[in-house]
């Protein structure tokens, strides 16, 4: 068994002649919080399409939990899929499903429970995830976008999978809610021990939530370490980045 | 918790009762292993629940997630006694297991909903609910109409209002794109009527008016309602399928703001369009039905080209062209309007959009079908 969750080795990722990245390396140990940073455009998404299996790279291998996600037939690639809870951008919930039916799918899918079990499981989820029991029994169109983010991080969390990924939790939300969500990934990180992949803008979240931060940028990996080594830095984008305004709050905030 | 490869223990319990009543777990509690745990501990609940639970041991559980955590606390929630004494376990089952008991007992502040009942009373509320739904969309649609018209003369008054470039480009969608599949179609059922009348009119000997019977009939009715079908089938569908779309992504909305009317940003260019190439489509699909017609005429009633257009001429009055291009302008209008309406109707999520459109179509469909049966009566109070 692979002590690291995640391993990436000489990745590269194109779109027609566009490339995206280019000899990317990436180690990512088991129960550490792994922020993912970066400018805008630099693929920080097209990442994680690719750690999951969603994006075909042009080169290189993917390794998650010591398998071959590239290589993978189907039906391993279907178990592997149990040992994963992504959360979209943007939630990606069913829309013709309630939010409880949504959070059932992975039940149904992958695990043989009987329906109603499934039914207090997702119940038990959605509360998990900071929202109440009613709003399962919302569509996703009747909520907000804080409550549709919530309800993605239920569905992700359906079959408690050990790794976790998340494109921008806290993408759109107000300071006050994005804390509350940062704060509920950390307890849930650590009541279930949870690996967690997070690609994110948000400095408040890194200082809060995790435990080693990549930065993404020039088609590869400028950089992976605490946030303290990071600061120590060069680059001109890192210094910025923690050196600005607003990743100087972030910092003071969480030391 | 399971990785590929590893496997885990089934989960199981054992139950002693007496006076000091034991539950014992072991193996792994995880969402994988649960399924058949559900129903026995459930029977274990509802037999042994009045006689209470003194303790709980987890010495024997090796691992727990957050589902097992939730199966367990429920148990204990079932007996009526007080809290048990739990024995043994990691601190990290415990903290589950408190976990599992502060979300399971947490409060509901739930809105009241109204849960939609299946009986007859129920049946027949929701007949009167959608009787008097089909009378609003009824006056919605007019009142959409009254809108459509308002924006189309601003637009034809003040030119520059006008997008032209979306004119001419859902003319060419919706009007060039679609000649090939209509002159094929209309074609054939010229030939089909020519048929009809081959079988019917052979028996008495007077073949040769199949002439009248495919000039009247394509010219008056068919050459028409045809064309007008299709298009409701090709076009409505697209229109509404794409301002739905834009409705969904807020376009719309954003267009709103921007000071931009979607009446004539979206309405009147379709509207217009449509109103210009149905006639021309009409004209087209009437041309080729009558070619349909006259080579079923020649190639198995012998009856030449030449005499086919000539009996044509003389008995076929022209009247009978403009009565059936007289519709097209409305079918036109017809189309567009509620493609586009129920387009703006459409809600946020995906499934409204299916419906939306699905109605979009059906609504087109049956207001062809009114408004030429409207027209019939018109003409024939005339005389004509």
């Amino acid at each position: 068994m692979s002590e690291l969750a995640i391993k990436v080795r000489g990745l590269k990722t194109a779109y027609g002649t566009h490339v995206v990245h280019e000899n990317l390396d990436l180690d990512m140990r088991r129960g550490e919080v792994l922020g993912v940073i970066g400018p805008s455009g630099t693929g920080k998404s097209v990442l994680l399409r690719a750690i999951v299996g969603l994006k075909t790279p042009a080169e290189g291998d993917v390794h998650v939990f010591g398998e071959d996600v590239i290589h993978l037939q189907s039906e391993d690639h279907s178990a592997l899929q149990r040992l994963w809870g992504i959360m979209f951008q943007d939630g990606a919930l069913f829309s013709n499903l309630t939010v409880r039916e949504n959070v059932m799918v992975p039940m149904k899918e992958h695990s043989n429970l009987p329906l109603r079990l499934m039914k207090e499981l997702a119940d038990q989820k959605i509360r998990m995830s900071g929202l109440e029991t009613w709003a399962g029994r919302k569509y996703p169109s009747d909520l907000s976008g804080g409550m549709r983010k919530r309800a993605a991080l239920a569905r992700a969390l359906a079959l408690d999978p050990p790794l976790l990924f998340l494109d921008e939790p806290t993408a759109g939300l107000d300071p006050i809610t994005a804390a509350g969500f940062d704060q509920l990934i950390r307890d849930l990180q650590k009541s279930l021990g949870l690996t967690v992949f997070l690609v994110t803008h948000d400095v408040d979240t890194l200082a809060v939530t995790c435990d080693r931060i990549a930065v993404l940028g020039e088609k590869s990996i400028l950089a992976i370490g605490t946030m303290d080594e990071l600061r120590r830095e060069t680059h001109p984008w890192i210094q910025n980045y923690f050196g600005g305004p607003r990743g100087r709050g972030a910092i003071m905030g969480a030391g | 918790m399971l990785r590929p490869g590893e496997q885990s223990s089934t989960p199981a319990f054992e139950y002693f009762g007496g006076d000091r009543p034991r539950l014992v777990l072991q193996g792994a509690w995880v969402v994988s292993t649960l399924a058949d745990q559900d129903g026995k501990l459930r029977e274990l609940v509802d037999g042994q629940g009045q006689s209470g639970l003194a303790e709980l041991d987890l010495n024997g559980l090796e691992t727990i997630d957050t589902a097992g955590a939730f199966l367990i606390d429920r148990v204990l929630r079932g007996f009526a006694s007080g809290e048990p004494k739990i024995v043994g376990g990691t601190p990290e089952a415990l903290s589950l297991l408190s976990q599992a008991r502060v979300l399971a007992t947490q409060e509901e502040h739930a809105p009241p909903v109204h849960e939609e009942g299946h009986g007859f009373i129920d049946l027949l509320e929701r007949t009167g609910r959608n009787a008097e739904h089909m009378w609003q969309e009824f006056m919605e649609t007019l009142s959409f109409l009254g809108g459509t018209i308002l924006a189309i003369s601003t637009v034809l008054w003040r030119p520059a209002k006008m997008r032209w470039t979306a004119l001419v480009s859902v003319m060419e969608d919706a009007g060039l794109d679609a000649v090939p599949i209509i002159a094929f179609l209309s074609f054939f059922v010229g030939m089909v009527v020519a048929f009809i009348g081959a079988t019917t009119l052979a028996q008495f000997g007077a073949t040769i008016f199949v002439v009248e019977l495919v000039g009247f009939g394509v010219l008056r009715e068919l050459g028409g309602v045809l064309v007008a079908i299709i298009i409701a089938g090709r076009t409505n569908s697209a229109f509404t399928a794409q301002i739905g779309a834009m409705k969904m992504r807020q376009e719309i909305d954003a267009m709103q703001t921007l000071g931009l009317d979607p009446m004539h940003v979206i309405v009147a260019p379709r509207v217009l369009a449509m109103m210009i190439m149905v006639p021309v489509l009409t004209f087209i699909g009437m041309l080729t039905a009558i070619a349909g017609g006259m080579t079923v005429g020649w190639l198995v009633l012998d009856i030449n080209p030449t005499v086919f257009f000539n009996r044509m001429q003389d008995s076929v009055p022209i009247d009978q062209f403009w009565i059936g291009m007289s519709k097209a302008p409305v079918f036109g209008l017809a189309i567009a309007l509620i493609g586009c309406r129920q387009g703006l109707e459409v809600g946020g999520s995906v499934q409204s959009l299916g419906h939306h459109t699905t109605k979009s179509v059906v609504q087109a469909l049956f207001s062809i079908i009114v408004i030429d049966a409207l027209f019939a009566i018109f003409y024939m109070e005339l005389g004509i």
